[in-house]
């Protein structure tokens, strides 16, 4: 097929937050996950594990806690001392209430998910009502000295266990008193006495109450005597998380060494009445602390603030060889926050407050495959655009003539001209910017720089004239003809600026022609999540990626799939190409060859040559280095479709700049580690 | 497991009913509640037995001088018992009648033998001649004529359909006793011959032909014996699908087992020393046998047995269907029909008409021409059985694949002309199988010289006996090219490094391997025929064509022990050891050419694979190729073929360090932040 130039890019520091804490919703199968920078994620499981709505951080917005209540609503708690609301289809804090005790601390739901309680820093635990439109303040429970670090229901929903520093407290909550109080340092020696955190709390049906606690420990509690039934010290550094299946036999704890471990309710003797909690499964995914740990009726989950999310399926629960079966370890966003300016050869990174541009270096050396070519000139740093204010960027992008740059926050929409003069650059914020409904959720410039697609909230896009030397004008706002509440999160344009997709958070993939803005057509409705989508320059093809891994191409003016689209249903995409662990996130063409097509993901790049037959299940999917030792005739027998390259990893971003010339964005696993703190040291024998 | 209980006296025996051959009960029937069993005995009297209270509810029997000579049966629709005395004459009675003299009474015109009694059903008279009415034909008119269908010189057998069957003779034993069950249009008919071996015969109930005879074949169920003693067996019933009882005698004692057919294993037995009268009855999970001067009951439990069931494994079946892994819970052929009750209507259909079409077809010759049948038959099985299979999407589809395969190579064994091979390679591809699956598979593809199936089977089955895998070899190595170029043959493995069109051999001025030249290595000891060895011994072309070559990487490709393959391996013919080697030396070298020291394409041998096959065969035949005089100059190349390697790899060590600084250097480019690299992607 050819040769490509890599500009192989390393230099993009982007620092995934680490998790804080999670919640499992088992009705929608969705794990909600908030990240120490107050970022909220919506994973969805039913659609290969896709990160469904992603609600960007805030500065002053800290997540302690979030909970699943009164269905689908997710309820947020932080050291702000608000427990806010989120709402999911316009991916932002729906509405805040204070609490009125302080930073928060902990907050659980109980079990029909009608009342939250908050523990609160002054030592205080409040009930609050779900009610329609929000929360309402409920009472007051007993008060004590001593933040309430985590809380949890009886399932029943007539007690509440709240563990604090030193102990545990049992509260009635029709009375609101304390019906128990656990001493959890009883047992230590007087010397060694310290202070004993009690990190997380679980209250079984059956009375028990399980705690784990800074000195390591599992301990097993009957909250009415008030006595320990069990402890188990799992871990030399604090337990950090716990979390109970269901049916209440199998619990999971995070340890603050980036160990979890699976505890299980066995009968002490086989097909015995008497049952006992045995540690059964240690795990060691993490490098850093276990913040946040979930169990499913199938899978284990941690969150660790080394930003990895891991979902473990327990092989006894797991009937079926799978896309579940397997072990998924996510730590990059499934979103782009790369952008790059063809033309230009410029790249512009987001990072959670600020945007890098960055010229690409260039070489005037050819060689051949694996060689590295002399660089003669360096990539050079451009600019560096701080946004103001506590929040962070929801997203932006750069023109391709690399003379715009936007970037949209929760409240605030800013476009910027950059002027090239030889090696000295400029930037000049564009003047009276319409007012937009914000936030946007993904922007898009038109192939010839000429307008600014912003995707906004009820499925809407306003389409916005960039006007030299530097201005805008609002155009028009294109809505779908059937409305949603869902927001915009996927645009792609067509290079003759007559097309324009749009996906929405319901996964409907509407098409505007931007003629007449008016609404041409909507793709027929699949069953899983968008995970890119771009429009073929030369025939006006939409190529779509869904998260299970299918590939799709819709020709826009006959308002059908194409031939090819069916044909590769018919036959079916690769065994391997399906059980791929992380979705496309961007789609490119060849300019100079229609039938070919550069997709990634995170640990592949692939050119998809249309003109070449599928792979069939017996065939080597990633067949590179076969076809590499082979003679002419005998590749040209073993040519299929999928060219796929593992090279580059993890891979953040990849595009084609020109036909023979690739960009490629790496983020190394290695540097990521370099950036955080030092983990709990740990001893190991020999050292 | 079947499990034997306690048994129970249910009553003593008269004089007649006693330990023996001919003595014994007349029969045991059941009646007409399922704790009911009506007893006969060889003279006059018949009781009926309250089983679970030991008790008799009722008795009855005929005057002095008149003698039963038929089992009373209880006519289950009307709760009437029937009764034959004195071969002709016919009594009906219920419970409530005493005197037998004074209850319905109606004389025959012929000898009655059995009258055969099933619920839902009228009761069948079957008499002596062979004739057949139901009870309500008959009564119609007694005295009508009853036609004779028994000729005595053959061994024939009767079932409700009147259609004639001969079984195959069995030399040197005699059948002992039958049992027939019906399932789905087939009669399932069990045979125990005094050989001690239980056969199988299979009949299917429709048949529209009106020709002659036809001859039926068996299959071996179960073999009686004990390690080493032979259980010789008087009498057995059937219990389920995979269970028998047999009553007989091991060695002295008599003793009442239990066997399971599937798994050929004797579950339960127990010894009866005060002897018995070889009849044995089965009623509602009961045994009734005579046992010295008592009938006695003995309760069992007989569970469906599975090989996951033995080792302890066994799940719940509801949740078996979600699984998609192999299931071992409903592993076996028979089990299929009963044991998946939820997708029954399918399955039964489907397993039943596979019957159908493996029994073997009869009068073949008779009925068409001799060369047009062949195809026209193979076609149409394989055609039947695709549509069967891809209607039936079970997860327990494998085992009943194994199955079929089975029975279709037992029919291929049994009829020469009869060979589905494309259904066969297709079932194979597409199939994960084993040979444990089907083991005479392979068998009957080397009779046939199927070679494409053969390097299939090697491909794809993990479990070849090393015996079966020299026996490919042999085959391989044996058939001519000539030959092979006209066969189908699956030529992945080789396509990636011999050229397939012959004309398109251009010789390379001079080949560098890994550091060694066949030209620059002098060795002066065989100057004279060097141009010959040249020719003979080059490296270059592969001394075998490419479809022997991919059946050849077939065989490299499966899985042995050197311990059982080497006393095979010695076999072989010294010109085909010589072939062998020459291509494995070919082979040696082709992979050596590489950096990585791997052969491209799918399924191509790796070179641990040769070097083991290399140093098989030369083990094997160290003398012979010591003496031919061919391979001596194979021998001397691939002497300096290896020891320039060893030489090459010795150089390298040496520089193992400046290998690995080269190395860490590369890591440290690999760590900068931006660089230009070219990438082909092909």
């Amino acid at each position: 097929m050819g040769e490509f130039e890599v500009h192989r890019v390393r230099f993009f520091g982007l620092v995934p937050a680490g998790v804080r804490c999670m919640a499992y919703q088992h009705r929608g199968c969705r794990l909600a996950l908030a990240r120490t920078d107050g970022a909220v994620e919506v994973y969805n499981f039913a659609a290969n594990y896709f990160m469904e709505k992603a609600i960007p951080g805030h500065q002053a917005r800290s997540v302690e806690a979030l909970c699943w209540a009164a269905g689908e609503r997710l309820f947020g708690a932080g050291l702000s001392g608000d427990i806010t609301e989120y709402d999911l289809e316009r991916l932002r804090p729906a509405r805040t209430v204070d609490g009125f005790g302080g930073p928060i601390w902990s907050m659980a739901a109980n079990n029909d998910g009608t009342r939250l309680a908050i523990g609160c820093e002054d030592g205080s635990v409040k009930l609050f009502q779900v009610v329609p439109g929000g929360v309402q303040f409920e009472k007051n429970l007993d008060r004590q000295k001593g933040r309430v670090l985590c809380l949890s229901w009886h399932p029943s929903g007539t007690h509440l266990a709240a563990g604090s520093i030193n102990f545990i407290r049992v509260l009635d909550v029709r009375s609101g008193r304390t019906a128990q109080r656990i001493m959890v340092n009883y047992h230590v020696p007087k010397s060694k006495k310290r202070e004993c955190v009690v990190w997380s709390i679980a209250f079984l049906s059956s009375g028990t109450v399980i705690s784990s606690d800074s000195f390591g420990r599992v301990q097993f509690w009957d909250w009415e005597r008030g006595t320990l039934q069990d402890s188990h010290t799992v871990s030399t550094s604090a337990v950090l998380s716990l979390a109970v299946s269901e049916e209440e036999d199998s619990i999971v704890v995070g340890t603050s060494a980036g160990a979890t471990y699976q505890f299980q309710l066995l009968p002490v003797k086989a097909g015995g009445q008497e049952k006992r909690w045995v540690r059964t499964k240690p795990f060691q995914h993490h490098t850093h602390d276990v913040r946040a740990v979930v169990h499913t009726p199938t899978a284990l989950i941690s969150g660790g603030l080394d930003a990895q999310l891991v979902i473990r399926p327990l092989m006894e629960k797991v009937q079926k060889k799978g896309y579940d079966a397997v072990l998924r370890k996510f730590t990059f966003p499934h979103r782009r926050l790369v952008s790059c300016a063809r033309k230009a050869r410029l790249l512009l990174f987001q990072f959670s407050q600020h945007l890098e541009l960055w010229r690409l270096g260039s070489t005037n050396k050819t060689g051949k495959d694996g060689e590295v070519l002399p660089v003669s000139r360096m990539p050079e740093h451009l600019l560096q655009l701080k946004s103001k204010g506590p929040e962070h960027i929801y997203c932006s992008c750069v023109s391709p003539c690399g003379s715009w740059i936007a970037y949209s926050t929760a409240s605030r929409f800013h476009l910027y001209r950059v002027q090239h003069e030889g090696d000295s650059i400029s930037v000049k914020k564009v003047p009276g910017v319409p007012k937009l409904l914000l936030p946007a959720y993904q922007l898009q410039c038109a192939s010839d720089s000429g307008r600014l697609f912003v995707a906004s909230d009820r499925g809407s896009v306003h389409v916005v004239q960039l006007l030299e030397p530097g201005g805008c004008k609002h155009l028009h706002t294109l809505r779908p003809p059937t409305g949603t509440r869902e927001a915009v999160y996927l645009l792609a344009s067509s290079a003759d600026g007559n097309w324009l997709a749009a996906v929405s958070g319901d996964w409907e993939v509407h098409i505007y022609s931007l003629k007449h803005f008016k609404h041409h057509c909507t793709v027929p409705t699949y069953s899983c999540a968008v995970t890119a989508l771009a429009i073929h320059p030369a025939t006006n093809n939409l190529f779509i990626s869904y998260s299970d891994q299918q590939l799709f191409e819709f020709s826009i003016p006959e308002k059908q799939y194409t031939a090819w689209s069916r044909m590769v249903q018919n036959s079916g995409l690769h065994k391997l190409w399906l059980e791929r662990d992380s979705p496309i996130t961007h789609i490119a063409f060849n300019p100079k060859n229609t039938s070919q097509i550069l997709l990634h993901d995170v640990y592949m790049l692939c050119v998809l040559d249309k003109s070449l037959p599928l792979p069939d299940n017996n065939t080597l999917l990633v067949n590179q280095s076969t076809l590499k030792q082979l003679s002419e005739p005998a590749r040209r027998r073993q040519l299929h479709a999928f060219k796929i390259c593992k090279k580059f990893q993890p891979l953040l971003f990849a595009d084609l700049l020109d036909e023979r010339c690739l960009v490629t964005v790496e983020r190394p696993a290695v540097d990521i580690s370099a950036e955080l703190p030092p983990p709990v040291q740990q001893k190991k024998f020999g050292t | 497991m079947a499990a034997l209980c306690e048994a129970f006296t249910l009553c003593g025996l008269g004089p007649t009913g006693g330990v023996g051959l001919g003595s014994g009960l007349l029969a045991l029937e059941p009646g007409a509640d399922p704790d009911h069993v009506l007893l006969t005995d060889r003279g006059r009297t018949a009781t009926l037995f309250k089983v679970s209270d030991q008790k008799p509810l009722g008795c009855w029997s005929v005057k002095h001088g008149q003698i039963i000579t038929c089992p009373v049966v209880c006519n289950f629709e009307t709760h009437e018992y029937i009764a034959v005395h004195d071969n002709k004459v016919l009594r009906i009675w219920k419970d409530k009648d005493v005197n037998l003299d004074k209850v319905f009474k109606a004389t025959l015109s012929a000898e009655v033998y059995r009258i055969h009694s099933l619920p839902h059903a009228e009761p069948l008279v079957l008499f002596r001649g062979g004739g057949v009415r139901t009870l309500d034909v008959l009564l119609e008119a007694p005295q009508q004529e009853i036609e004779n269908v028994i000729s005595d010189e053959l061994k024939t057998i009767f079932f409700l359909s009147l259609c004639k069957y001969k079984l195959e003779q069995q030399e040197l034993s005699n059948p002992l006793c039958f049992t027939a069950y019906i399932k789905k249009q087939i009669i399932t008919l069990l045979c125990l011959y005094s050989s001690n071996s239980v056969y199988k015969v299979l009949i299917p109930l429709q048949q529209n032909s009106e020709e002659e005879e036809q001859t039926l074949s068996k299959s071996l169920l179960l073999n009686l014996s004990i390690s080493g003693s032979v259980l010789k067996g008087t009498s057995f019933v059937v219990l389920d699908k995979d269970h028998v009882a047999v009553l007989g005698s091991l060695a002295a004692s008599e003793c009442l087992t239990i066997w399971n057919t599937k798994f050929q294993t004797l579950q339960a037995s127990k010894e009866l020393p005060l002897g018995t009268s070889g009849q044995l009855w089965c009623y509602g999970e009961k045994f009734f046998f005579t046992h010295g001067k008592v009938l006695t009951v003995v309760i069992y439990k007989c569970e469906t047995s599975s090989l996951a069931a033995a080792v302890g494994k066994l799940k719940d079946s509801q949740t078996s269907d979600l699984s998609s892994f192999v299931n071992w819970n409903t592993l076996g052929d028979e089990e299929l029909l009963v044991s998946c009750q939820s997708q029954q209507s399918v399955a039964l259909k489907s397993e039943s008409k596979m019957m159908v079409i493996l029994k073997p077809m009869p009068c073949t010759s008779e009925l068409h021409g001799i060369s047009h049948f062949q195809d026209a038959s193979t076609a149409a099985v394989e055609d039947e059985l695709r549509q069967l299979l891809s209607k039936a999407q079970r997860p327990d589809f494998q085992a009943a694949i194994g199955c079929v395969i089975s029975a279709l190579i037992n029919r291929c064994k049994a009829d020469p002309m009869f060979y589905p091979r494309n259904f066969l390679v297709q079932m194979i591809q597409k199939r994960e199988l084993s040979y444990s699956l089907c083991p005479d598979l392979m068998a009957v593809a080397l009779e046939k010289k199927d070679v494409h199936l053969l390097q299939i089977c090697l491909q794809r089955f993990p479990d070849i006996p090393e015996e079966i895998t020299y026996a490919c070899l042999k085959v391989f190595l044996s058939i001519s090219d000539d030959y092979l170029e006209r066969t189908d043959v699956d030529l992945e493995s080789v396509i990636s490094y011999i050229d397939i069109e012959p004309n398109n051999k251009e010789v390379k001025t001079e080949v560098v391997e890994n550091g060694f030249s066949t030209e620059l290595e002098e060795d002066g000891c065989d100057v004279t025929g060097m141009k010959e060895t040249h020719m003979m011994d080059s490296v270059e072309f592969c001394p075998v064509g490419p479809q022997k070559a991919a059946l050849l990487n077939a065989v490299l490709h499966s899985a042995y022990s050197e311990t059982f393959l080497l006393p095979h391996l010695k076999d072989l013919p010294a010109q085909q050891a010589v072939l062998f080697l020459r291509y494995l030396h070919y082979l040696y070298v082709k992979c050596s050419e590489k950096i990585n020291t791997t052969l491209p394409g799918v399924l191509s041998p790796t070179i641990s694979q040769i070097m083991d096959w290399m140093c098989l065969l030369l083990d094997a035949h160290f003398t012979v190729m010591v003496m031919l005089p061919e391979a001596k100059r194979l021998l001397s190349s691939m002497h300096k073929f290896v020891r320039a390697q060893v030489r090459f790899y010795s150089e390298l060590n040496k520089i193992e360090g400046s290998l690995q600084e080269l190395q860490r250097i590369k890591c440290q480019k690999d760590s900068q932040a931006y660089s230009i690299e070219v990438l082909e992607l092909i």
